[in-house]
């Protein structure tokens, strides 16, 4: 067990150190030419007009609101599918019941219009 | 030191391995390290093999969408065009490397390594052979989903810090689509985890010996495979980086190398979720003589990546993209309900079963399952068609009470709403 968990952490510097390389040999060999031009912002040939650091549209807040709502409850759930066929009946069945708490709030969301695309 | 006969030619690999750490271990290298050492040398090959199969996937993959579009493809360069991609390789590291002055230059710099970050590691957890797997950690569903979640952040930042409208369009959509399409996909990872018993990506292989989750939980593996292309972003997912609308999304600033990783990140992704697609439902490494010979294993492993790929591939030639609203409006209304459906569903057919049949055969288990999910799926088009009915009645009402009185005779008049084709 310790072993696997000492494969996925080495497992996650490499997966840091791996991509680096190639960039690095790219710095290395890539010829560097600096232009102030040729660091601008691209758009379409033009000169980009003011920043791009806007704020997202609400829309898409509540959009993440009801992603996080769901993958926190989900989470939850992955024990109980872990479990399930060594679970007593009643507790298989608030498994269930907990699954249609999740679905009445997508109900509420879906009758509030949340899912509506404006 | 090892002996080969206790491996065999089919476990050559893990016996090479083995017979390494004896090495290193006989120079006189204190316990641990050897484990550390030897590690490294398993995931420095395993990762060197995911980061290399984009060569190859990247080559197959144009191919094929020639195919798919009555052309040649490349073939140039080698045989078949086969060197395409390690030309390409070499172009980009010709390039010059660019970060535009207006950008975040850590987050900038940092997003392409987080998205390969965010593929690579998901090798960890998939087996490739009964003898050959990374990590055997009970919590292996759940750290696919965590890394791939990484991916999204990935995105984010490259598409934020580039400070360019068009990129940062990117990174708007990616928020709504890839945050919105890992719900379905959660959900739908949570059936062979029941059925499995476990989240141990080793352990679900293994429990499909006899039959694959593939005919046990058909919506669930359908919903996964479609979710984990809209979760990469591909066609016709692909809104992130459409070209048409907002030239290339969340990469547009990149160049080089840089751009070279985030290529490499979306091809390996989409070979990794054809892998892990082929792992949890398609039964993963096995096959006949898989579990003797773990070689032959390997090869049935990549028999099923490649069949479920070339569904990718073909997927995205097919089909066009899809419009931002349909395709929240598809998550939200249509795969997040189906895939509670099909928890639900499976949750219940094994309670019953467990209770009431509980020495019911593996065929038994299988055939009640499919058709409880067909079953489901008929339910549900039933709701969709009728719901689908009501709005066209709603939307043809009023100017439409004319024709109510001789609506029965078959035909229509020229003005009216008769062609439903004109959409």
């Amino acid at each position: 067990m310790q072993a696997d968990w000492i494969f996925v952490g080495l497992f996650l510097l490499i997966g840091i150190v791996f991509p680096i390389v190639p960039i690095a040999a790219a710095y290395v060999l890539a010829p560097k030419k600096p232009n102030p031009a040729k660091y601008e912002t691209y758009e379409c040939g033009i000169e980009t007009v003011g920043e791009a650091w806007v704020q997202f549209k609400v829309q898409y807040y509540i959009f993440a609101l009801v992603f996080v709502v769901f993958d926190v409850e989900t989470v939850f759930l992955f024990p109980w599918a872990v479990a399930h066929n060594a679970l007593p009946l009643y507790m298989a069945i608030q498994g269930i019941i907990f699954i249609f708490l999740l679905a009445e709030g997508l109900i509420y969301v879906w009758r509030k219009g949340a899912l509506e695309w404006v | 030191m090892p002996d080969f006969n206790d491996y065999g030619i089919g476990n050559i690999i893990v016996y090479l391995w083995k017979l390494l750490g004896w090495w290193i271990g006989s120079l006189g290298v204190p316990e641990p390290w050897v484990t550390v050492i030897v590690t490294l040398v398993a995931i420095v090959s395993l990762a060197t093999m995911a980061l290399l199969i984009p060569i190859f996937t990247i080559w197959l993959e144009r191919k094929l969408a020639a195919r798919f579009q009555d052309r040649l493809g490349p073939n140039r360069a080698g045989p078949y065009g086969l060197l395409q991609s390690f030309a390409d390789v070499i172009k980009l590291l010709g390039k010059e490397d660019i970060t535009p002055t207006g950008a975040d230059k850590i987050v900038y710099n940092l997003a392409p390594l987080v998205g390969v970050l965010s593929v690579v590691t998901l090798w960890a957890v998939v087996p490739l052979a009964s003898t050959m797997v990374g990590a055997r950690i009970n919590v292996g569903v759940l750290y696919v989903i965590g890394i791939s979640g990484l991916g999204t952040i990935a995105i984010m930042m490259g598409g934020w810090s580039s400070n360019n409208k068009f990129a940062l369009l990117g990174a708007f959509r990616t928020v709504a689509q890839l945050v919105a399409y890992e719900v379905p996909m959660i959900v739908a990872l949570m059936v062979p985890v029941l059925l499995a018993g476990s989240m141990n990506v080793a352990d679900i292989v293994e429990r499909q010996d006899s039959m694959w989750y593939l005919w046990m939980a058909p919506i669930a593996a359908a919903l996964f495979f479609i979710t984990s292309v809209a979760e990469i972003g591909r066609a016709p997912f692909d809104l992130l980086e459409a070209e048409s609308e907002i030239v290339a999304g969340y990469h547009i600033e990149y160049t080089g190398m840089k751009f070279g990783m985030w290529m490499l990140t979306e091809f390996l992704h989409a070979f990794t979720i054809a892998a892990l697609t082929a792992t949890l439902f398609l039964g993963g490494w096995n096959g006949p003589f898989a579990k003797e010979f773990p070689l032959l294993g390997l090869v049935y492993f990549f028999i099923k990546t490649f069949a479920v790929y070339f569904v990718v591939v073909w997927s995205r030639s097919t089909f066009p993209r899809i419009r931002i609203d349909h395709l929240l409006s598809l998550n939200w209304k249509f795969f997040t309900p189906l895939a509670l459906g099909a928890l639900v569903v499976t949750s219940l057919v094994m309670m019953v079963m467990n209770e009431f049949a509980a020495s019911a055969s593996v065929m038994a288990r299988t055939v009640t399952l499919f058709a409880a999910n067909v079953a489901l799926l008929w339910f549900v088009f039933e709701l969709i068609r009728r719901s689908a009915r009501q709005a066209r009645a709603e939307a043809e009402g009023g100017h439409d009470e004319e024709h109510a009185s001789h609506g029965g005779d078959g035909h229509h008049d020229e003005h009216g709403h008769a062609p439903a084709s004109a959409h």
